[in-house]
């Protein structure tokens, strides 16, 4: 085939230059910064492995800060798909205004990353907030949640379950995709709903149930929003909504460690990477595609 | 009488109605207590007004900190208009040329593109603060906007190539025939039939970057340069009990374009989701 080397240049020269400039470069310039003391004001000195042994060994609020993520990904993100799959299954059978329902459901995913949302739950779950109202109603005098360690992540966990929107959009679309005749045969068999769902539904969703794994826990990871307007940014209270991002935030950009916080977005590479190679893995298991694989 | 076999479906409507309303009682409690006065807002659970006050609109319309709101608007059309431009003209380039032109390390360039859109955006955050700093470009809208002119949401680059793989290639080897070279062949013919993957790409360039605190949070430090969310948690930050009024009523403002361009562009927002899985 002919080759058009001279076009492709042209076409590609504004992504080349940001590859360049704004991701190979800045990706080596942040893994050596990562072995320096950097506040910006004064040139990088290095000091070797120190920002990643502090991390390791000293830094207990770098340790908050991942049972603060992991905890937020581990709870939000099953519950998430869960409620995301309950409602595509719901709205699946040909349902009569399924346009509008699909459409309400995903109100909050599209409102849900901006900060006048944020804001809007922590006026929502605090002392006075509507929440509390309501369970005043039923006669229940409730804690003000989101500046009560014990809860405060928690109210971030149901924002983010709250805006299952676009998983379920997903969801839907594989649903549509499963052949009727699957279903009219298990039944035929006398299959009932459980098990059609366990037998048919299921596996054959698998491979968009992976998909949407793989993309939320890639995307929970690196949620900072949320967190930043609800603790006021400052990760409290006591830390207890203190994310990975959030602290890699601080650092930066409160502190001016640089290479600290160089240091910690090459640990978040990391981890992210490793979760989504176990995440892949364990696809072997229980990925079924129809065409085998291929 | 209802027969029964339409129970089942009656119910399932119930349930799916019940659902939906209790997800949008938070929506409509702020849309509600826009029109609240402050003492009405903590004490009312019902999200209807009993008495409309639109002074709070005026009230958050004039803003904070001497800082009028029309200000922070103007900042986020300008960057959000800004990226939507730059997306939509560098990708669309970077992704006719990876579906369609056959060119040295192709695969390698391909490859290199399928990775950055995995990679977290922490890791180039430092070094690429360090350099719009150097660049003395900090505290304005160019470190938002430049990056979206050089193809940097790869993310959209691979959405629209998959788009044009679904073209037939006759099509561009007719207009070779008739003397087309790759510029027209692109801008004549590949860009008029790409334009769903354009207009998915124009619309989620847009929402996110008006929604992208974290970027604008790092990059702009002086009030009068605050793009929308900015403003909205100068609001936040400033408010006295009394202020929950306009501070609602700016929120609501403040989702308005997301409100606008969802219900306009429903068709392809549902098709981008449910074909590229876009994120959220």
């Amino acid at each position: 085939m002919k080759r058009h080397n001279g076009a492709a240049m042209l076409f590609l020269t504004p992504w080349f230059a940001g590859l360049l400039l704004l991701t190979l470069g800045p990706m080596l310039a942040s893994l050596y910064f990562s072995f320096t003391n950097y506040s910006i004001l004064a040139p990088p000195t290095w000091v070797g492995l120190d920002n990643y042994k502090t991390m390791l060994t000293e830094d207990k609020l770098f340790y908050t800060s991942l049972k603060v993520t992991f905890t937020y990904v581990f709870v939000s993100v099953p519950l998430k798909l869960v409620f995301a799959l309950a409602v595509a299954l719901l709205l699946n059978k040909g349902i009569k205004g399924l346009g509008i329902y699909r459409t309400i459901y995903y109100i909050p995913s599209l409102l849900g990353g901006s900060v006048a949302i944020a804001m809007l739950w922590r006026k929502m779950l605090g002392g006075d907030g509507l929440l509390n109202q309501l369970l005043l109603m039923i006669g229940i005098h409730a804690p003000d949640w989101v500046s009560n360690p014990k809860y405060a992540l928690y109210s971030i966990v149901l924002l983010s379950i709250w805006q299952f929107g676009s998983s379920m959009i997903i969801f839907l679309a594989g649903l549509k995709q499963i052949p009727q005749e699957y279903y009219e045969a298990s039944s035929v068999d006398g299959a009932g709903m459980v098990r059609r769902f366990f037998n048919i539904t299921l596996p054959v969703l698998s491979p968009v149930i992976f998909f949407n794994l793989v993309m939320q826990i890639i995307t929970s990871f690196q949620s900072f929003t949320q967190a930043f307007i609800i603790s006021n940014g400052t990760g409290g209270p006591i830390n207890s909504t203190l994310m990975y991002s959030l602290y890699l935030y601080k650092k930066g950009f409160s502190f001016f460690q640089m290479g600290y916080a160089s240091a910690m977005a090459w640990v978040l590479v990391l981890i992210i990477g490793l979760f989504t190679l176990a995440v892949f893995r364990s696809g072997r298991m229980w990925v079924h595609y129809e065409d085998g694989g291929n | 009488m209802i027969r029964s076999a339409e129970r089942p479906a009656i119910v399932r409507h119930l349930l799916i109605i019940a659902v939906a309303f209790v997800m949008l009682y938070p929506v409509l409690w702020m849309l509600g207590s826009s029109f609240k006065p402050a003492n009405m807002i903590f004490s009312e659970t019902w999200f209807w007004p009993k008495q409309w006050h639109w002074e709070n609109y005026a009230n958050g319309w004039r803003g904070v900190q001497g800082n009028p709101f029309s200000k922070f608007l103007l900042n986020s059309m300008i960057l959000s208009l800004g990226a939507v431009a730059g997306n939509v003209v560098t990708c669309s380039m970077a992704a006719y040329a990876f579906a369609r032109l056959n060119f040295r390390y192709k695969k390698l360039c391909f490859g290199i593109m399928l990775a950055t859109i995995m990679l977290p955006h922490h890791v180039t955050l430092i070094p690429q603060y360090i350099l719009f700093n150097k660049l003395d470009w900090v505290n304005s809208l160019a470190p938002l906007i430049v990056p979206k002119w050089l193809g940097t949401d790869a993310f959209f680059i691979f959405l629209t190539i998959q788009f044009i793989r679904g073209l037939p290639r006759e099509l561009d080897e007719a207009a070779t025939i008739d003397g087309c070279g790759p510029l027209q062949i692109y801008w004549r013919l590949i860009m008029p039939l790409a334009l769903p993957a354009l207009i998915t790409t124009a619309i989620f360039t847009f929402l996110w970057t008006w929604d992208d605190f974290f970027s604008q949070l790092i990059y702009l430090s002086d009030a009068t340069k605050y793009t929308v969310p900015l403003g909205l948690r100068l609001f936040l930050d400033s408010s006295s009990q009394s202020d929950w009024g306009p501070m609602f009523a700016m929120s609501v403002l403040s989702l308005l374009p997301c409100f606008i361009i969802f219900i306009v562009c429903q068709k392809y927002f549902v098709q981008g989701i449910a074909t590229s899985g876009l994120k959220g």
